[in-house]
């Protein structure tokens, strides 16, 4: 992460002490998954215990927080823990030998990164689909209602960059309306090209349906046709190192389940 | 002459400690992908992050030493209620995770912020996504390096040749300028190439408050965020060539100092 180059001196302390305090409970988290496979394995074959380890994409964060725990409620014994970030950032730590169990990626390009470094338990499935709405501000003051909306002059516009899948899914759609919008930032997340609009930065961004609907109260969510051309699907597996991966597969069935469905339509996405 | 060897009690941790910060560059020089790296290094859009980052780092020390300095020698050198707690607001920003800091200038700055609303009604200017928004993020950021480094050098230098310039007639502004800047010239020079350094690097309040637009104000720490998304080894290229330029010119101020001198 960018951040740890940013921190100041004593910053740098807290990563430190925060570095050794990750590490013990690493090792602890990983001796502790390994008795409890050991004993589980020669009590009943089945059962789910232990802690489970997921990255997952930051836009997953709200309703994969709540299925975390449902799935605690349904599991007794398991505690399922979250390392909320961008897909990328979570792609290149899960290949550098992060002990993830379960990764959930935002789009099939990160997950095409851990696949493709041989570091997936079988093939990801898709269990969402996300797609792109324009986010004003409350009352929508300069009037957008469509993509063409984005071109006019004096409207300032903040997209994702085009490296992240916000960025990808935006060109998409704006080549599908034929418009050609200049943007004054292009963002490193999605989450930041909303915040300009909650702030009041830029007068409409590009974001997910789920982004602008978690923003309710800040901003509105105008939809259009073209975001059909750029929907984005986020496939799960199983990490094949994983520490716990009995406790994986059991998470990643029960993410593909209805009761986690529901929780995550709520929530704005698609059903894939 | 025999040398004298130093204490294993200081040898032991020093060269732990060197090894810790030089270990992640071995790294990066290990990963890098030599053989596709002319190629790389002409790809558009590097040399204007590259030059962007030098220019905006450049212009930010600058308006540091023009700020910072002054604020150094008030706190080092005048006595007045609540100093201690100045001090402390100093290191702000240096306690303050980048990217808030980026937040809280958009807050001051920005469209709708208590000084930007009044700066863009009243002469249209606006700061968010302008090399000049760059150059505000990257000061705030770096400004505290320098006035903590300066401040130091100041406590440091002995007063009494400015007492001696004051009873030969000397105003403090003569004092200052002719007595104490040239005393703590080297803490200066220190404090500005951390600032500039720190600037160089500046990554989260850039991005919150000046956004990123290729050309206008994506620096190298941005363009290499960007490139880490898809391509680590992009990254690496861009990372090594921010690396050896800032090297390079430091070490060449330096000779130029130490020559000089």
């Amino acid at each position: 992460m960018p951040e740890t180059r940013d921190v100041s001196v004593r910053a740098r302390w807290t990563s430190i002490v925060l570095a050794a305090v990750t590490v013990a409970s690493l090792t602890a988290c990983g001796s502790d998954s390994a008795n409890t496979a050991a004993t589980g394995a020669s009590a009943s074959p089945n059962a789910v215990s232990g802690p489970i380890t997921v990255f997952a994409a930051a836009s997953l964060t709200g309703s994969f927080t709540q299925i975390g725990k449902d799935f605690e409620a349904a599991n007794p014994g398991t505690t399922v823990t979250f390392s909320f970030a961008g897909s990328s950032a979570l792609a290149t730590q899960i290949n550098q030998g992060a002990p993830a169990d379960v990764f959930a990626s935002a789009a099939p390009a990160n997950m095409k990164t851990v696949t493709d470094a041989g570091n997936a338990d079988g093939t990801p499935e898709t269990f969402v689909k996300n797609q792109l709405v324009i986010v004003v501000p409350k009352g929508n003051p300069k009037n957008i209602t469509t993509l063409a909306g984005l071109a006019q002059p004096g409207v300032k516009v903040a997209l994702c960059a085009p490296q992240v899948p916000c960025g990808a899914a935006a060109q998409k759609a704006l080549q599908a309306a034929n418009v050609t919008v200049t943007p004054v930032t292009q963002e490193q997340d999605v989450k930041a090209a909303l915040s300009k609009v909650t702030l009041g930065e830029v007068d409409a961004a590009l974001v997910y349906r789920t982004d602008a609907k978690a923003a309710a109260s800040d901003v509105e969510g105008v939809e259009f046709p073209e975001s059909a051309s750029a929907i984005n699907e986020y496939p799960i597996v199983v990490v094949k190192n994983a520490p716990n991966k009995a406790g994986a597969q059991a998470f990643v069935a029960y993410v593909l389940s209805e009761p986690a469905k529901k929780v995550l339509t709520d929530a704005g996405f698609q059903a894939p | 002459m025999r040398r004298r060897r130093a204490p294993l009690a200081l040898a032991v941790p020093a060269v732990l400690g060197l090894l810790f910060l030089v270990l992640p560059l071995v790294g990066l020089l290990y990963r890098a992908p030599w053989s596709t790296l002319p190629e790389r290094l002409t790809e558009p859009g590097i040399l204007s992050a590259l030059r962007l980052s030098l220019l905006t780092a450049t212009i930010a020390t600058l308006v540091c030493l023009v700020l910072g300095v002054p604020l150094a020698w008030l706190l080092a050198r005048v006595s007045f209620p609540g100093r201690r707690l100045v001090r402390a607001l100093v290191t702000v920003p240096l306690v303050l995770p980048p990217v808030v800091g980026g937040v809280a200038l958009l807050l001051v700055f920005g469209r709708r912020g208590l000084i930007g609303e009044w700066l863009d009604s009243t002469f249209g200017i606006t700061l968010p996504f302008t090399t000049a928004g760059v150059v505000i993020a990257e000061a705030f950021v770096a400004m505290p390096f320098l006035i903590i480094a300066v401040e130091g050098a100041l406590r440091g230098a002995d007063a009494r040749y400015e007492e001696a310039a004051a009873t030969l007639g000397a105003g403090r502004w003569t004092t200052f300028t002719h007595v104490t800047l040239p005393l703590v010239a080297p803490g200066v020079a220190a404090g500005a190439v951390l600032c500039w350094a720190r600037a160089l690097g500046e990554f989260g309040a850039t991005i919150t408050f000046a956004g990123n637009f290729p050309g206008k104000t994506q620096t190298m720490p941005l363009a290499v965020y960007l490139a880490l998304e898809t391509d680590l080894e992009a990254a690496i290229v861009l990372s090594l060539l921010l690396l050896i330029v800032s090297v390079a010119i430091l070490a060449s101020l330096r000779d130029k100092w130490i020559s000089s001198a």
